[in-house]
């Protein structure tokens, strides 16, 4: 399963490609939803950590347009319970995830992405 | 007694019923209870705070059940698809990548604040780094490390710490890994459990970004031949507190129904209460949106 929260870490690995290499752009997915435990203290934590202007766009990307543009300054218990859904209970099964860059497409198949280079693509 | 890591690559080792069988022995699912509460000890988070790890060859997800029951969120990597097949089927709570780690991987900088590798030899990561090989130049086991250190020092919070379970045949094989892993930039060392015995010994490569919270590497676990006995006693006071913290409500919130039921499956699954194991996984029906 790739999470959003997964997708907001990944930037593409092939040789050279060290530019514009994130967000990889999600392709033709089909989601799930399941439900995950509630935590706080971990979003809050969490929050610094995100691209959050690449979390909105993945979030469109899946079908889901619920968080703001910004983070807002007030993080109240709506913002968090929204954001906790789409890090933590959208799970990407099928698709892919493209390069913006170098076009690698990184397919996603049964719920795992295959991240594995061709030869020529290794650093 | 040849290894299972030196006659085939993991990829290729593991079949489905090879990855079925892994899972589903006793032996083997205590085997990697051990080492992964070992690996967290060695992790040394700060307490009480929730944190996001990288499990390094998570393979079907034995040590990813653990960290869901630790409360931690987690990713997982590993080369074998059937393997990453099984953990799917076990509902582990991580995501799960098909990944070989000798490639490097695209993490960004901090992404994590901890990687655990706790893997008997058979699967064990470094060990796969040390032996792949083809005929390109860039596949020789010091690029292989090379990039994966690279990749998995880039990737960790500063501070933070890798702890990475191996099996070194030499000290010219340690020597040649810590060395790239300190190229790298990482600091820390090599931790040994119970030198003294051959059934117990252990060796962690424990790899600080930053100082990983301390100054010093570990000591190694001591004791003669009370070790397997003892350190399962150890983990198990651990997993008391563990209960105890919950009650207390210190540790999480009251869970939901439904995790309860996971959870109880889960302890079913490892054989703690003598309920007999059920080699069928239930699937949780999945909402499909699109
Ligand atoms: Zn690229």
């Amino acid at each position: 399963m790739v999470r959003l929260i997964t997708h907001n870490l990944l930037a593409c690995h092939v040789k050279g490609c060290t530019s514009n290499n994130f967000p990889l752009k999600l392709q033709d997915v089909q989601i799930a939803l399941r439900e995950a435990e509630f935590n706080e203290d971990f979003l809050r934590g969490f929050i610094p950590r995100l691209e959050w202007g690449a979390l909105v766009q993945a979030a469109r990307e899946v079908g889901d347009d619920s968080l703001p543009a910004e983070v807002p300054e007030m993080l109240d218990d709506e913002f968090l319970k929204q954001l906790h859904h789409v890090l933590l209970e959208i799970h990407i099964d099928e698709g892919s995830m493209v390069c913006p860059n170098c076009k690698h497409v990184y397919p996603i198949s049964s719920g795992i992405p295959n991240m594995l280079l061709a030869e020529h693509e290794i650093g | 007694m040849s290894r299972p890591e030196l006659q085939a690559p993991p990829e290729i080792y593991y079949g489905d019923s090879e990855a079925i069988k892994y899972t589903n022995n006793t032996r083997i699912q205590q085997i990697q209870a051990e080492m992964t509460y070992r690996a967290l000890e060695l992790l040394n988070l700060p307490p009480d705070e929730p944190a996001f790890l990288l499990d390094i060859g998570c393979g079907s997800g034995l040590s990813g059940e653990i960290l869901d029951e630790e409360g931690y969120l987690w990713t997982g990597v590993d080369i074998a698809p059937s393997m990453l097949e099984v953990a799917l089927e076990r509902e582990v709570e991580g995501d799960l990548f098909l990944q070989d780690i000798g490639q490097g991987f695209g993490f960004r900088p901090g992404s994590f604040d901890g990687a655990i590798s706790p893997r008997p030899s058979s699967i064990s990561v470094i060990q796969w780094l040390l032996n792949a090989e083809t005929s390109h130049p860039t596949s020789s086991p010091p690029h292989r490390l090379t990039r994966f250190f690279t990749a998995l020092h880039s990737a960790l919070r500063n501070p933070s710490r890798a702890v990475l379970q191996f099996y070194p045949t030499s000290d010219d094989q340690v020597q040649l890994i810590t060395s790239i892993a300190q190229k790298a930039g990482f600091g820390g060392g090599v931790v040994v459990d119970y030198p003294n015995s051959n059934k117990a010994r252990k060796v962690y490569l424990c790899l600080f970004v930053g100082g990983g919270g301390a100054a010093q590497v570990p000591q190694g676990l001591d004791g003669e031949a009370a070790e397997e006995a003892g350190a399962r006693a150890k983990f198990e006071k651990r997993r008391q507190r563990e209960v105890r913290k919950e009650r207390s409500g210190k540790k999480k919130a009251a869970k939901g129904k439904e995790w309860i039921l996971k959870k109880k499956d889960l302890y079913r699954r490892r054989g703690k209460e003598d309920v007999p194991r059920d080699s069928k996984y239930t699937g949780r029906k999945r909402k499909t949106v699109f």
